[in-house]
């Protein structure tokens, strides 16, 4: 055991760094948290024209094909250089869900005329792509969605589509998305689907910002209102639009990333510069306890992610320990800004950045963990894919599945 | 980055299995938790002896197989699993590490070969009273190379030939060697929470000893060997948390209630789940503490705080989850799930409980991010 890069990937690595160093500069300044946010115009620039760079030098989708604008590397080099982009402050967000979920599907159900049209774009950063699953009425239990799309009735073979999306992240700055529709309530609920792409510029597309509970607005609200699209936008066959989706799924990215927030060294740092009933709050035994057990999930975390490593070092499939990550990582978050603003007492109230300990970066991640514990699968949804598929254990008893969808109980 | 076992070593796991399977089934365990008079299981130490085992991580200079402490985290993981009882941890983990890393050379001429061997079990004699290790209640004196006092808890003092005693001499503590079949020595065997790793009170009078490291040492010591042993005895806790994960999944499945499996409730399955995601936490400390451990890295002390309550809480978690699961069945003497409920509880008392590390822990995470 050991946490060296073999030879080969040594090498890689120094490449990597070379080149960042000679080409990052300019596009560090708009990385810092405070400029983060994706509405902003300027960072967007910024990060269309670094993946641009990247692209250029084979950088930007290390795993793909040359052929399709890729580098044509292993998974371990796009680990390494995601570290290294991540250590030099260039890490932008904006497409990870296109190059990591849409296009891969796109690859895998268009024809060689839309994979042509798209692929090129989306790598080098032109083209920004969400993924429009989720809908109010179907958040963990996807298939439920009520979104129709409806042949038009002039005979062009278009479709009509009406209905609504939720929780789209990205949508408010993307230009294309791939969308899940029902397109036969006459069936049951996983048989009716249909996936398109669409433009999200389209007549018929309208995007509204979601006021979150943490006073942010990361993710939209996607209306869509008689938007008209071609057959040939259509991905899989019609009422195979589930078997789409989970190849969407399948080809979500490899999870080798931190947890975001506040962790053990903040509080560390917190308890020792504030007082409690007798002396620093570094110096009750209570505190202690719970900082230990802290660290020994922040460490597991980062060992477990190394056990990925090792695993694409040796050119294996990584086992499925990466599952644990998200559960682990947003409940800590929650109990951890919870403690640390408990051991502020009165103060902890206060969340103004210019008065509060930190710059309030606890009481901050106070009002996105409740957000972590959901987006990205459920604590609950994520207990049941560790059971079902890491462990073998049965689905649960599913009392829709034979029932036609338009047939299935419903609720609000 | 290479945080796993290699090929060889996971062959050489994969057949320590296959060995434990047959040599080490439950009906061994139970054979020492049913029999008051045996305190281990005498053939199964023959067996692992004659592997080479006892010996995997002593050099070959002293007759071990020198193999390295990877090796023998890899061993231990097996040996949890199994629940082998035998005094292994004592004379390996505890003993053997204290000589290589106090002893004096003749100590180590003198003890290792033996060790390796099989001929001579050790056991590690610190405690004396309720409540976590401490120099300053010690009693257990020495005075012209002669001991005398009381050490209670010892495990395997009931079968050990001779211990590792923690005592003061000149008011300091200091490790010292003590056979334990010379005249002075009186043992009484204790009845325990796991009855198959048994456990004595011994009563030292007059009885002549040789030291292990230099005087008022002794502490430092018997840190320095927590910490050697903590990421071992977390292997053996890994091992034995991962096998109740399995136990409860074999049972949930063939367990039918209110018409279909109990393992397809999400009652049961987020509690798999959860058993999962604290033994994956535990085993990349464990990985981490191993890794610590062969290289002898500075960062030891923190890895194997960590990497013991990891995999304390995932053991702890896994044997008593695994008894509800099984429900009423879960409480009989005839189902092994008590056998490692008693297990965990054993294992994260013996070299100190889980909150003593967390303390540990802190206080050096507080050094290093203070440096």
């Amino acid at each position: 055991m050991d946490f060296n890069d073999s030879p080969e990937e040594a090498a890689f690595r120094s490449q990597v760094r070379a080149w960042l160093d000679a080409h990052a500069g300019p596009f560090r300044s708009g990385s810092s948290m405070a400029a983060r946010r994706p509405s902003h115009d300027e960072l967007l620039r910024l990060a269309k024209a670094w993946q641009a760079k990247k692209a250029d030098a084979g950088y930007a989708a290390i795993t793909w094909p040359k052929a399709w604008g890729g580098g044509g590397g292993e998974p371990i080099q796009q680990v390494i250089f995601n570290q290294e982009e991540q250590k030099a402050g260039v890490a932008f967000p904006f497409f990870t869900i296109g190059l990591g979920m849409c296009i891969p599907t796109v690859m895998a159900f268009a024809d060689e005329a839309t994979k042509k049209r798209f692929v090129g774009p989306a790598i080098r950063g032109e083209e920004i792509w969400c993924q429009l699953f989720s809908e109010p009425a179907g958040g963990s239990d996807v298939a439920a969605l009520r979104t129709r799309a409806e042949r038009a009735e002039d005979g062009s073979g278009d479709w009509i589509i009406n209905g609504q999306k939720v929780w789209t992240t990205g949508a408010h700055y993307s230009d294309y998305g791939i969308l899940l529709t029902r397109t036969n309530p006459d069936v049951p609920k996983h048989k009716g689907l249909t996936m398109f792409w669409i433009d999200m510029h389209a007549p018929g597309v309208e995007v509204r910002p979601i006021h979150q509970m943490s006073g942010g607005s990361e993710f939209n609200e996607v209306y869509f209102t008689d938007l008209r699209v071609k057959d040939s936008q259509r991905l899989g066959d019609v009422g195979q639009g589930w078997q789409v989706a989970l190849v969407t799924l399948m080809n979500e990215r490899l999870a080798v990333g931190g947890a975001s927030g506040p962790n053990y060294r903040e509080i560390l740092e917190l308890a020792r510069t504030t007082l409690g009933a007798d002396g620093p709050a570094i110096e009750d035994r209570a505190f202690r306890q719970r900082l230990a057990d802290w660290y020994v999930q922040a460490e597991g975390l980062k060992f477990t992610r190394y056990r990925t490593m090792t695993a694409l070092s040796r050119g294996q499939t990584p086992g499925p320990e990466s599952s644990i990550g998200k559960i682990i990582a947003a409940n800590q978050l929650q109990d951890l800004t919870n403690q640390a603003i408990e051991m502020q007492d009165q103060f902890g109230i206060i969340a103004d950045p210019s008065i509060a300990p930190m710059e309030a970066a606890f009481q901050q991640a106070f009002m996105w963990a409740p957000g972590l514990r959901i987006a990205g699968g459920t604590d609950e949804i994520l207990r049941n894919i560790i059971a079902e598929r890491v462990l073998g254990l049965p689905g649960d008893v599913r009392v829709d599945k034979d029932v036609a969808f338009k047939d299935m109980p419903r609720g609000v | 980055m290479n945080l796993d076992y290699s090929d060889d070593q996971k062959f050489l796991k994969d057949e320590a299995r296959k060995f434990l399977e047959a040599r080490c089934p439950p009906s061994v365990v139970r054979g020492v938790l049913d029999d008051p008079d045996k305190s281990y299981d005498a053939d199964l130490w023959k067996a692992v002896a004659e592997q080479g085992w006892l010996g995997a991580a002593i050099p070959e200079v002293h007759g071990g197989l020198g193999l390295g402490h990877v090796e023998l985290c890899a061993l231990a993981e097996e040996l949890g699993r199994a629940l082998a009882p035998i005094p292994f941890a004592s004379t390996v983990y505890f003993c053997a590490e204290a000589i290589l890393t106090a002893g004096s050379d003749q100590q180590k001429a003198h003890t290792l070969p033996k060790i390796a061997a099989g001929e001579w079990i050790g056991c590690f004699a610190t405690s004396e009273r309720p409540g976590p290790l401490s120099a300053d209640t010690l009693e257990a004196t020495v005075r012209d190379g002669k001991l005398s006092g009381v050490k209670i808890p010892v495990t395997d003092g009931d079968c050990a030939g001779f211990a590792l005693v923690l005592a003061k001499e000149n008011g300091r503590p200091g490790l010292f060697i003590a056979n334990l079949n010379e005249a002075g020595v009186t043992r009484e065997t204790l009845k325990t929470l796991d009855p198959t790793r048994g456990a004595a009170r011994l009563t030292f009078d007059q009885v002549p000893v040789w030291p292990l490291g230099a005087p008022g040492e002794g502490m430092d010591i018997v840190e320095a060997v927590f910490d050697r042993a903590a990421v071992l005895l977390a292997f053996e806790q890994l091992g034995g948390a991962d096998r109740c994960l399995e136990m409860a999944k074999d049972y949930a499945l063939d367990r039918y209630a209110f018409g279909r499996p109990i393992a397809g409730y999400q009652a049961i399955k987020h509690k798999l789940a959860d058993m999962y995601v604290k033994n994956e936490l535990a085993r990349s400390n464990c990985y981490y503490g191993a890794w610590a451990l062969n290289t002898n890295a500075p960062e030891l002390p923190l890895a194997a705080a960590a990497a013991r309550v990891a995999a304390s809480e995932a053991f702890w978690f896994a044997s008593k989850e695994n008894i509800q699961t099984h429900g009423g069945m879960g409480f009989t003497w005839q189902v092994d799930a008590h056998l490692y409920f008693r297990r965990a509880r054993q294992l994260s008392l013996v070299a100190g409980a889980p909150a003593t590390w967390k303390e540990r822990l802190v206080g050096q995470l507080d050094r290093k991010n203070a440096a």
